[in-house]
């Protein structure tokens, strides 16, 4: 049973990102987005990517996902150089990027037309699948302009998981959702992490995201963008936002990443 | 039914001041009918005939001119958007020829083909093809960035990524394109059909043109009703199904 087969775990990739470094060339001259970043991610690790606008946090996450190429440096993926985009590798973006000329499931769909040794059955069956894990099995049909915010970026993250990826990258991806709904897909995206075993590399500013969500979370500074530091957070999932312990690893990073700010970082504060 | 009731309300009442200003005798009847004589007319032209066979030359023309000024138009538009040596050369001649009545073609036309079919769809197909490239162009040029990034990594390649993302994408621009081609197109082919009697066949402009030189215009008013119809019907049947499914899939068009 294929289909089977395909719901099955694949297992969490590691990365390891060496000397990797990117410049722009803007109006004003050469913008140094990432300057010697060495990172190594284990499989499974949940890291979030922590800093100010313009640190290169989004930049190193598109170069992870091959949609940009390094000045110099490279992206290994259990040992082979990233070249390219790939199908093992799914980025989900702070907007929802889904097709609005298709319906949910249909957005779920696209990624798996193209995953090959499926017929079209078993598509809609792991399809169906993704939607059932992020609660969306009752909007399948809808179109997307009918979804709210919270659950766009649901059908987003399904559309991601659907061709099983080994390595999930998320750029922001809930930067713009109210309060409530953020805190609802926390708990989500930590079950599911949990559940499908995942290896997740999350791009964010906000600091008590990355503490309630990651089990790494990596500071990043900018002009140059540099990893300054690391922290660990030996907290067991689910984690509650809202908790005294994880305030406490909260302000840590926010102090830390306030240290090495020439300006003062309002953009920090949640 | 209330928003059909005030459509025939409003119809009743253009026709009955129609009447009313022939009652006036404002012009001789010979040169301004009353609706009773046109639909006598329309009557008698139905029933031999005529309006059926001219209104059938007529559509073919137009529809074979205009599905290959989509045909050539939608790839032009796409490579206009996609490379810049094309925009900044075929780009820029289709926003010149767009802006340029497409009527101005049928001298040129009537010189190079004749008095034959290929003048009426060298015509039509000038009438579409620029509206639909340009708005083609304009449609890509305005597909969020996002959507091929997100199509590639999910590993769509390029033709994929066009043919199911950049196009679906820009579907919107491409329709009102498509419209607007389609008004360019029937203008100018009346046109065409009222400058050059064709001896292959007798399309409605020519039936219209008939009737001035006869004087009769009962027919020529039968006619441009006729063709007022015929662009209605169209309007209803091929584009609003389409545009009301792009309305529900995009979430637009609600008052």
């Amino acid at each position: 049973m294929p289909i089977k087969e395909e719901l099955y775990f694949v297992p969490p990739a590691k990365l390891r990102i060496d000397r990797v470094s990117k410049s722009f060339a803007t109006r004003s001259g050469t913008l140094q987005a990432l300057d010697q970043i060495s990172l190594k991610i284990n499989e499974g690790d949940f890291i979030c990517l922590v800093g100010p606008s313009g640190c290169g946090k989004s930049t190193l996450l598109n170069i992870i996902a091959g949609l940009e190429k390094p000045d110099s440096g490279e992206t290994l993926m259990d040992g082979k150089p990233v070249t390219g985009p790939g199908r093992e590798r799914m980025v989900m973006f702070q907007e929802p990027a889904l097709f609005p000329w298709l319906d949910v499931l249909k957005n779920v769909l696209f990624g798996l037309k193209l995953k090959p040794n499926l017929n079209n059955k078993e598509r809609r069956e792991v399809a169906q699948f993704y939607l059932r894990l992020v609660g969306l099995e009752e909007f399948a049909h809808a179109n997307i302009h009918e979804l709210s915010g919270g659950m766009k970026q649901r059908a987003a993250l399904a559309r991601c998981l659907a061709p099983n990826p080994r390595v999930l990258l998320m750029d922001e991806p809930f930067a713009a959702l109210d309060a409530l709904t953020r805190e609802q897909l926390y708990g989500d995206i930590q079950r599911i992490w949990a559940e499908r075993k995942k290896t997740i590399v999350f791009v964010t500013h906000n600091v008590r995201e990355a503490a309630c969500l990651g089990n790494r979370v990596v500071l990043f500074s900018p002009h140059p963008g540099r990893v300054r530091e690391e922290f660990r957070i030996d907290l067991p999932h689910p984690r509650d936002i809202n908790s005294v312990e994880l305030a406490k690893y909260a302000s840590r990073i926010t102090r830390a990443l306030k240290g090495y700010e020439n300006s003062p970082g309002t953009e920090m504060a949640e | 039914m209330k928003r059909v009731l005030s459509s025939i309300i409003f119809f009743v009442a253009l026709v009955a001041i129609w009447h009313f200003v022939v009652l006036t005798g404002w012009k001789p009847r010979v040169l301004l009918p009353d609706p009773f004589a046109v639909g006598e007319y329309l009557k008698a032209s139905l029933m031999d005939g005529t309006i059926f066979q001219a209104s059938k030359v007529t559509l073919w023309r137009l529809f074979t001119g205009y599905g290959i000024g989509i045909i050539l138009g939608i790839p032009l538009g796409m490579l206009t958007a996609k490379f810049r040596f094309i925009e900044d050369t075929v780009g820029v001649l289709a926003l010149g020829l767009q802006t340029l009545p497409s009527v101005c073609w049928v001298p040129l036309g009537i010189m190079w083909f004749g008095q034959t079919e290929a003048t009426m769809l060298f015509v039509v197909i000038m009438g579409s093809l620029w509206s639909v490239t340009i708005s083609t162009d304009n449609g890509i040029r305005n597909v969020p960035p996002i959507f091929a990034r997100a199509a590639r990594t999910m590993g769509a390649k390029q033709f994929y990524t066009w043919t199911r993302v950049i196009l679906p994408a820009s579907a919107p621009f491409i329709l009102s394109g498509m419209k607007q081609g389609w008004a360019f197109a029937w203008r100018s082919l009346m046109a065409a059909e009222i400058f050059v009697p064709i001896l292959t066949g007798f399309g409605l402009g020519q039936v219209l043109q008939y009737g001035r030189d006869l004087n009769a215009m009962d027919q020529v008013i039968g006619v441009m009703l006729v063709i007022v119809i015929i662009g209605l019907v169209v309007d209803k049947v091929l584009f609003s199904p389409i545009e009301r499914l792009l309305h529900r899939r995009w979430g637009t068009g609600k008052a």
